[in-house]
């Protein structure tokens, strides 16, 4: 430990672990420590013990539930896009290796009342009680023109500059009611609030085709992917790269304390009387609480059931979005459940996830018109955590402090924060078209 | 099961054992046949496959090496998943490292899947003259927690094919229908053209 370090990285979760990867993989020296002794931190998977430790006070889990090892409950909820970017530095860095995936069942999203299924082919849109037969035509000529747009071709672009035209303008030249927009921002584009409606359309219309690309990846009934196991393998298959390029791995190392010099830049991190020394830290905001400032809330709930989420065709791993203006919210709820199929729970079990970002102080009543959709649950969980951001300048104290996990369904954001985060780093801006396994000395 | 023919069987295979015993230097002695005197720490490679062919089937090792992780016991849990078989690894040279091989064992128990074949590797058996562990005491030890044990070197290649042999051998004919099977994502297939989109 008393060496000289590139980075530090502290706290295992899924963007300390990503970065600590891509920069072993850079040639970086790279010591990486958490204060917990498990893998990734606010992103990992608890098994039923871990479970009842954090949220009961107590390591005695009921023993109708089964076998503490066979879960892996997710702490952040989300799926895969399976065409995002998450896969992309998945590929990229050649860790698919340590992993399984499998597709998601269905996507679906809550309307008047009902949780209807996100048609997924003009077959589905046809029969779907979420349109008019007349709002079905129109929606249908729209869909058209969002697969055929094409950046850089103006020709598809039917005269309109979609980095000027609103979201809002473009959905009103199509003729399309307030209901359908609703389906297409919140449902189809995965906006979490309505901000959308006045913000240039092209990020609406990149959000819709990748919804629509991911969907078409792998013919599941769903755009997401989903890894064996919980999203906790991520942060480890990401921390084994690191690792077979040469970073330190260290758990459970107590209080990790950051080292300043005068000028207040980093000079290193202390733990159990040890301090290394280093040229800069990456930490997620909780090594660094001076840093960051809140920016909002997370409500979860967590419910272990017996049965899949009713009305989604037994989906064994399903998404609902309940999109704000039908709860009557400022920002979307989201429902996710997984299961034995995806290795997260024993046989007959499911897990299921009701969050949203907070509005109020009441995690149990927000979060009531989800639960009320899941039925009856055999344990329950409520929790919220704080989002944080960092307000520290990095040029000047070469501290990388990463952003909270958001309420989102799934991990673009996420992955936007760690290529952002490792271009402030490295000055580099990681080229995903490359593929890094030509690098690898791991070849058969 | 009496088929005759190929029968497939992929097993995952993971090395335990302390810091220097040689894990690394056996998988580049089975894969690719080489020895390197001074073999630096594991960089760069820590994932192999090979495959071997044994009466009634071909085996197809897919290995993983610690990268290091165990260094300061930070294997993480996905290391041990999923994993048919184990080789544990220490230097008969080195007592310490054959008590730090009883605590891997003891690991696997807790972590591993029950069905698991798990091989006590005496490494560098070439080395007789600092000999601090007989082969006597692994042997004893071997038998009574349920591995088989052999004396290895892979800088002489004694014995090395012989432990990915007796592991092949040893691994159930049938494997466990339980679990579901996931994929592993390749890289991005063809450009489609046109067609699927979501609504359209």
């Amino acid at each position: 430990m008393d060496e000289e370090y590139d980075v530090i990285v502290l706290g295992t979760g899924l963007k300390e672990c990503i970065l600590s990867g891509l920069l072993s993989v850079d040639g970086l020296k790279v010591l990486h420590m958490d204060r917990n002794d498990y893998y990734g931190g606010e992103s990992t998977s608890l098994n039923l013990i871990q479970l009842w430790k954090r949220f009961r006070g107590n390591d005695q889990p009921p023993a109708h539930l089964g076998s503490s090892r066979d879960y892996n409950v997710d702490m952040i909820p989300k799926f895969m896009m399976a065409n995002g970017t998450l896969v992309r530095v998945l590929v990229h860095t050649d860790v698919t290796k340590y992993l399984y995936f499998k597709a998601v069942d269905g996507s679906f999203v809550y309307n008047k009342g009902k949780v209807h299924k996100v048609f997924s082919t003009d077959m589905e849109a046809l029969k779907s009680p979420l349109m008019g037969i007349f709002e079905k035509r129109r929606a249908r000529n729209f869909f058209i023109y969002v697969q055929d747009y094409n950046e850089n071709d103006p020709k598809t672009h039917e005269g309109m500059d979609l980095t000027r035209v609103t979201t809002k303008e473009l959905i009103a030249k199509y003729g399309l009611d307030d209901n359908t927009m609703d389906l297409i921002g919140h449902a189809l584009a995965l906006h979490r609030d309505d901000r959308f409606l006045n913000e240039p359309a092209l990020d609406t219309v990149k959000r819709m085709k990748l919804y629509a690309e991911s969907l078409a990846r792998f013919q599941g009934g769903s755009p997401y992917i989903y890894p064996l196991y919980g999203l906790g393998e991520l942060p480890q298959a990401f921390a084994r790269l690191s690792a077979v390029y040469g970073g330190i791995y260290m758990l459970n190392k107590p209080e990790c304390k950051v080292e300043f010099d005068d000028e207040g830049k980093v000079v290193g991190v202390t733990s159990e009387g040890e301090t290394a020394k280093c040229k800069k830290v990456v930490c997620d905001p909780s090594y660094l609480p001076n840093k960051v400032r809140k920016v909002g809330r997370v409500a979860r709930a967590i419910a272990i059931m017996s049965h899949p989420i009713p009305n989604t065709n037994d989906s064994q791993s399903v998404q609902v979005i309940l999109p704000q203006k039908q709860l009557g919210r400022k920002s979307d709820m989201y429902l996710f459940c997984c299961s034995y199929s995806h290795n997260v729970a024993p046989k007959g079990k499911f897990i299921a996830f009701v969050s949203t970002e907070a509005e109020t102080d009441n995690a149990e009543t927000e979060l009531r018109p989800g639960i009320d959709l899941l039925g009856p649950v055999d344990e329950i969980f409520f929790d919220v955590y704080d989002r944080n951001e960092p307000v520290n300048e990095p040029a000047l104290d070469n501290c990388f402090i990463s952003t909270s996990y958001d309420a989102t369904t799934h991990f673009e954001s996420t992955v936007m924060d760690v290529l952002n985060m490792y271009t402030l780093i490295t000055g580099k801006v990681l080229d995903l078209s490359v593929d890094l396994s030509a690098a690898s000395a791991a070849e058969e | 099961m009496a088929t005759t023919g190929n029968k497939n069987i992929n097993a995952k295979l993971v090395l335990l054992g302390d810091v220097g015993a040689g894990k690394s230097s056996l998988v580049l002695r089975f894969v690719k046949g080489q020895f390197v005197e001074f073999q630096e720490s594991t960089i760069g490679a820590a994932f192999f496959s090979q495959t071997l062919a044994v009466n009634d089937a071909t085996v197809k090792f897919e290995i993983w090496d610690t990268a290091g992780q165990e260094r300061y016991h930070s294997l993480a849990p996905m290391y041990y998943r999923g994993a048919a078989a184990a080789i544990i690894v220490y230097d008969i040279t080195n007592h310490a490292s054959f008590e730090r091989a009883k605590k891997w064992v003891q690991e696997l128990q807790a972590q591993g899947n029950p069905s698991m074949v798990m091989a006590l590797a005496g490494n560098k058996a070439d080395l007789l003259d600092a000999r601090k562990v007989t082969a006597e005491e692994a042997q004893a030890y071997a038998q009574e927690h349920g591995l088989f044990f052999m004396e290895t070197s892979a800088k002489t290649a004694s014995n090395v094919n012989d432990i990915f042999y007796e592991i092949a051998k040893r691994l159930p004919r049938v494997q466990p229908a339980a679990n579901p099977s996931g994929m592993v994502l390749m890289d991005r297939p063809a450009e489609r053209t046109g067609g699927a989109s979501c609504c359209a």
